[in-house]
């Protein structure tokens, strides 16, 4: 079944203090080849059947609406995956 | 009726014979619990060493307590960034030698992030941060921290945390069932999800021993689960946290004679 | 198939746009990684007087401009406009509430003022509580961006609070929340709710701070306005109170802490200027601040260390109006100079333009001023805390605020003509006409019907503890840390929250917050008066003697003569009643323009007194244990029905706010304190909204403890019926649990100092209810079940 990745990232301008602490922690770690690292969200919505044009706004509306604030996160991507390219574990 | 006894009056009185012996207490950036764990082995009667997380040195202390908070602020997941910690290094060699380890809360969590206690903790099941008085059943009364306790006995000590649900895949739950090494159970109110109740566990040696509620918050009559609990402890209890600190003191002192 | 969503990119675009407007005049063009942006200096000013500036956007009236030309003798910088518009909103200089506030520091005698360590003006107040040890405490509102962004709004109030103690020098030890939200069953309730409970919890409980109390109130009228107050307590050692100011010419100003990004911008000056729900425009940056607790934590333990082994001269944190207050701030307080160079801010977001850094509201950073010995050692605590810090400059002695961009001179001000000579507004104020007919609607010629059978009266007494407003806030302070540290001896739900201070000794305080926006709404200098009264109350309650004031100061807006007049008799109310119970204030905050398309927000002063134990051994709480201990009314009860918690259940919000006394009052604080300090109680609780009703459940539900209660003689007494004598909410009251061996002492206490007290009834362990003899018995399992059952209903 076909599923809508929607990526979620906090605003360029936004603090974000778990990127910030976890690229402090890479260069205690002496991995210093990153100047900074942000740390987002991907959700993944399952569809049953097709995605048509109307699912897809669906999903592009819960991105905006519910799966992000909009007052300090932007969503970065709403993609259609198909299965074989979902990560591995699955 | 008598009037209300004062805060303290049904604290035990330490046993100074267990001064002698030496608990280190680790603060990393972001650790809370670090001085209330302190003030737990003193009223435990025992010496509270400060250990500092960029440290190499363990002090030569005989045990050391990881306390709560939120180390590193839990980013990335909780107790993973402290793990890597200089000192850690130090904790996880010595745990090996056989040296004594608890784990308070977020102390549980990095022990696991290091592998010295297996599963992991995630979010409660509610999704909330959760303070409350809960009553655990001591499962094993043969750790190095519970030895005070008798075994099947029940006490009550704050929880509080927001990612205290203990999970692992079944073959290690079964592990740890069959061996023994559910140290703590959550008992009347599973209060994040945990998997089969559990609220502590040890490692195989019975050194190590992470838990989610804070026996430190509960060994001062007045200033525990007495002074704030909606009737489940007796007025002037409070103190069943004790029994941990006392536990290892007594174990060092009799293994140092 | 990959599909973007770029709607949001294109407004941060926008955003960026907007602030190339900042530097609008062509002079010097920095390059910053690839950025270009114009600096407004000095000398291009004097060069350029007829440049329009868009003082207006940024939130100045036409005479307040004029009068900042006036004081520079030329037009300001960019970057002086950022500074002074920021500095001279409502939100920094008080201008609409200073004339008034005046009282707190006039209405105060020598006595009052001995155990003032520090007085209003500073970050916090600081009170003497004994044996080389202070305390410092301070209440201040996060509304506006709480509406906006509930769990960043909540949490950085937090954040915010709690370096304004820390910059006194202080180990930060409690926090409390007062919050009020719109009605229970909004549809937007839910949003705010969930958001401000997770900020404070998820802020507060990561800096380990145990939060110990607050308010939880539901009312319609806060529903585009919900007030978000928060209150930190801290404790030091006398010799560690350190103050905001730059002294001592040569030594350096630091920046520590986070990095300065583009947080809030303009939040300061723009959402406490105008209602930003009216023009719905999103601020020239994103209005809100993020908060990193970790990064706080980590800097109060680095600040403690600093204070530890004096390294600082003076600190100050930067809260509202970041750089510009604290520079400005820092050199006004001291030898009046200060030097800074600019560019040695770092920055998260490079292309900030200097008015932007002088503005922005970063959050977890201070401000220090370090003598060049101590250089070496400040710069060790850092790195041993991986916090990052930045050389900016150093005091001076010209009575000039330098700040200068890669050299070029920006700004050029006298530092008190921003930070302190800030325009003051005397604004005009009058009655409301409608309020004679308010008050002249009272409960009783309502036509609500009063219950009066046993069944009737206990379906009240339930429908009332399962209220919004009088339910169990559990589920809400169950997501706050209360034991951390060690040494809470009370914690919500009790009267106060009681922390220990001195573990040797057991020396310790109290803090209670409240406020009744009700009774002020009917009359708002009585109104002020109740909730000073009633945090009073609360704190003496649990056997603490008060000794300061913290005032949190919500209302609409000033610019409406009838909401100037709600707060100018607010404050006259306060300012008389603490001066009549003999507490001083030692400092607050006035939150205005809390209201939505003309409809103000009824006035809430909430008023937090803090009390002092020898031992906090001695507290009592809020609930009995003990069977067979006597159960006493302390105090008369009279029909006073308006405002009341139950009127609000039927509706009904008209007549005057009970009768108050202060002296009454006092002299109950007197006995409870006393009764605490001698061990003849055991349970006390005060008698506020819902009455003798809701304090007996209370009371019962506290340990699970049942009693059996008769009121007969109250009722004939006091000439009043069962249904007033359980819901009147008259003032100067509390239940008391006595153990039988201390009663005849307890009698003659009252006696001697001619208190009124009745024997109401006793503890029953046996028998899980509370039994109103003759008339109905609630079984506690029933109460229990509607008192706790309403906030999950809602929110879980």
């Amino acid at each position: 079944m076909p599923r809508i990745v929607v990526d979620v990232m906090p605003k360029p301008e936004i603090l974000d203090p778990q990127g910030k602490a976890i690229a402090g922690a890479l260069k205690r770690l002496g991995q210093t080849g990153f100047s900074e690292v942000r740390q987002g969200k991907r959700f993944e919505l399952t569809v049953d059947g097709e995605v048509t044009a109307e699912i897809l706004e669906q999903a592009r509306h819960a991105a905006t609406t519910l799966l992000s604030n909009p007052v300090i996160e932007d969503v970065t991507r709403v993609e259609v995956i198909v299965e074989a390219t979902i990560g591995a574990g699955e | 009726m008598t009037e209300t006894p004062l805060i303290g009056d049904f604290s035990p009185m330490p046993d100074s014979g267990l001064s002698g012996a030496r608990i280190g207490v680790i603060t990393f950036p972001g650790t809370l619990d670090d001085r209330d764990a302190s003030r737990a082995v003193r009223i435990a009667g025992g010496t509270a060493v400060s250990l500092w997380h960029g440290d190499h040195d363990l002090k030569g202390v005989d045990a050391v307590v990881i306390p709560g908070g939120f180390s590193y602020g839990d980013y990335l997941r909780a107790g993973a960034i402290s793990r890597f910690a200089p000192l850690m290094e130090q904790v996880i060699d010595a745990s090996k030698g056989g040296l004594p380890v608890l784990g308070i809360c977020n102390g549980f969590q990095v022990l696991t992030e290091a592998h010295l206690l297996p599963g992991s903790m995630i979010k409660n099941n509610h999704l909330h941060f959760l303070c409350r008085d809960q009553r655990l059943r001591v499962e094993n009364s043969d750790t190095a921290w519970t030895s005070e306790y008798a075994a099947g006995s029940e006490i009550v000590v704050p929880l509080k945390n927001q990612d205290g649900q203990y999970v692992a895949d079944e073959k290690t739950l079964d592990e740890l069932e069959g061996e023994g090494r559910v140290v703590f159970r959550y008992v009347d109110v599973n209060p994040n999800g945990s998997r089969r109740d559990i609220a502590g566990i040890s490692n195989a040696a019975g050194n190590v021993v992470g838990l989610m509620p804070h026996p430190e918050h509960a060994v001062e009559a007045g200033f525990g689960p007495d002074s704030s609990a909606f009737g489940d402890v007796e007025l002037g209890g409070g103190t069943d946290g004790l029994g941990i600190f006392t536990s290892v003191l007594k174990k060092i002192v009799a293994g140092a004679k | 198939m990959s599909e973007r969503v770029d709607a949001r990119l294109e407004t941060a675009d926008e955003a960026k746009n907007e602030h190339a407007e900042f530097g609008y005049v062509a002079d010097a063009v920095e390059h910053i990684e690839g950025r270009k942006f114009n600096i407004d200096t000095v000398k291009h000013a004097e060069e350029t007087p007829d440049t329009p500036l868009p003082w207006a956007e940024l939130g100045l009236k036409e005479d307040e401009y004029n009068r900042v030309v006036e004081i520079l003798g030329r037009r300001p910088t960019a970057a002086e406009l950022a500074m002074y518009s920021v500095m001279w909103s409502e939100h920094c200089s008080y201008k609409s509430s200073k004339v008034h506030l005046r009282q707190f520091g006039e209405k105060v005698t020598e006595d009052m003022k001995k155990h003032l360590m520090v007085g209003i003006g500073e970050n916090a107040g600081v009170v003497d509580i004994g044996d080389g040890w202070a305390v410092t405490y301070k209440i201040e509102s996060h509304n506006h961006p709480s509406f906006v962004e509930p769990y960043q709004g909540a949490a950085t109030g937090v954040g915010g609070i709690v370096r304004d103690i820390i910059s006194m020098g202080a180990r930060p030890v409690a926090v409390m929340d007062p919050l009020r939200f719109g009605a229970i069953d909004h549809p937007d309730t839910a949003r705010l709710v969930h958001g401000i409970v997770a900020g404070i919890g998820g802020y507060g409980n990561s800096l380990g701070l145990p939060n110990i109390g607050g308010e939880v109130v539901f009312d319609s009228v806060y529903q585009g306005n919900p007030l978000v107050n928060a209150l930190a307590v801290g404790v030091m050692r006398h010799e560690d109170i350190r103050l905001a100011n730059a002294s001592g010419v040569g030594n350096k100003v630091v920046l520590f802490g986070a990095r300065t990004g583009g947080d809030g911008i303009g939040g300061a000056s723009v959402l406490a200027s105008e209602s930003f729900e009216d023009d719905g425009k999103p601020a020239k940056r994103p209005a809100v601040q993020v908060g990193d607790p970790f990064a706080e934590k980590v800097l109060i333990e680095c600040c403690l260390e600093l204070f530890k082994s004096s390294v600082v001269e003076g600190i100050q944190d930067l809260g509202a109006a970041g750089i510009s207050c604290a520079t400005s701030e820092l050199a006004s307080n001291g030898d009046g100079g200060m030097h800074v160079e600019l560019t040695s801010v770092l920055l998260r977001d490079p292309s900030l333009t200097p008015g932007e850094i002088l503005m922005s509201e970063s959050q977890e950073r201070m401000m220090a001023v370090v003598t060049p010995e101590n250089v070496a050692a400040f710069e060790a605590i850092m790195d041993k805390w991986n916090v990052e810090y930045s050389w900016l400059g150093e005091v001076t002695d010209t009575g000039r605020l330098i700040i200068e961009w890669d050299g070029e001179k920006i700004v050029d001000v006298d530092p008190r003509t921003v930070a302190h000579e800030g325009p003051v507004y005397d604004r005009p104020y009058h009655r409301p006409e409608w309020l004679d007919g308010v008050q002249a609607d009272t409960f009783n010629s309502s036509a609500a019907e009063r219950p009066s059978s046993g069944e009737e009266l206990k379906a009240a007494v339930l429908e009332l503890m399962a209220s919004p407003n009088m339910c169990s806030k559990d589920w809400v302070t169950n997501q706050y840390d209360r034991y951390v540290q060690g040494n809470t001896a009370l914690a919500m739900p009790d009267d106060a929250g009681v922390i220990r201070v001195d573990e040797e000794t057991g020396l310790g305080v109290a803090v209670s917050t409240d406020a009744n926006g009700r009774y002020t709404y009917l009359d708002p200098y009585q109104g002020a008066q109740l909730a000073l009264a009633e945090s009073y109350r609360n704190v003496a309650t649990t056997g603490a003697v008060p000794m300061a004031v913290s005032d949190c100061l919500n209302f609409g807006s000033p610019e409406d003569p009838e909401v100037m007049w709600q707060f100018a008799e607010a404050v006259r109310g306060l300012a008389d009643g603490c001066q009549e119970l003999g507490i001083p204030v030692t400092g607050g905050n006035v939150s205005l323009y809390n209201q939505t398309g003309g409809v103000a927000i009824h006035p809430t002063p909430v008023v937090g007194v803090l009390g002092r134990f020898d031992d906090v051994a001695r507290r009592t709480p809020s609930g009995w244990r003990e069977d067979g201990q006597a159960i006493y009314l302390m105090g008369v009860t009279k029909d006073e029905l308006d405002g009341s918690e139950w009127a609000n259940l039927r509706g009904h919000l008209g007549g005057k706010p009970p009768a108050l006394d202060l002296a009454a009052e006092k002299l109950l604080g007197e006995l409870l304190i006393n009764a605490s300090r001698d061990g003849m109680i055991d349970a006390a609780h005060d008698l506020s909204e819902g009455g003798l009703a809701a304090a007996l459940s209370d009371m019962a539900l506290r340990f699970g403890v049942g009693a059996r209660i008769g009121l007969g003689e109250v009722c004939e007494r006091d000439g009043v019926d069962l249904f007033t004598a359980l819901f009147s909410e008259s003032q100067a009251r509390a239940v008391v649990s006595v153990a039988r061996s201390e009663e005849v002492r307890f009698k003659d206490m009252c006696s001697a100092r001619g208190f009124a007290h009745i024997r109401i009834g006793v503890v029953d362990t046996e028998n899980q209810a509370l039994d109103f003899q003759d008339q109905f018995s609630l079984p506690l399992a029933e109460l229990k079940e509607a008192h706790e059952g309403t906030l999950p209903k809602y929110f879980a």
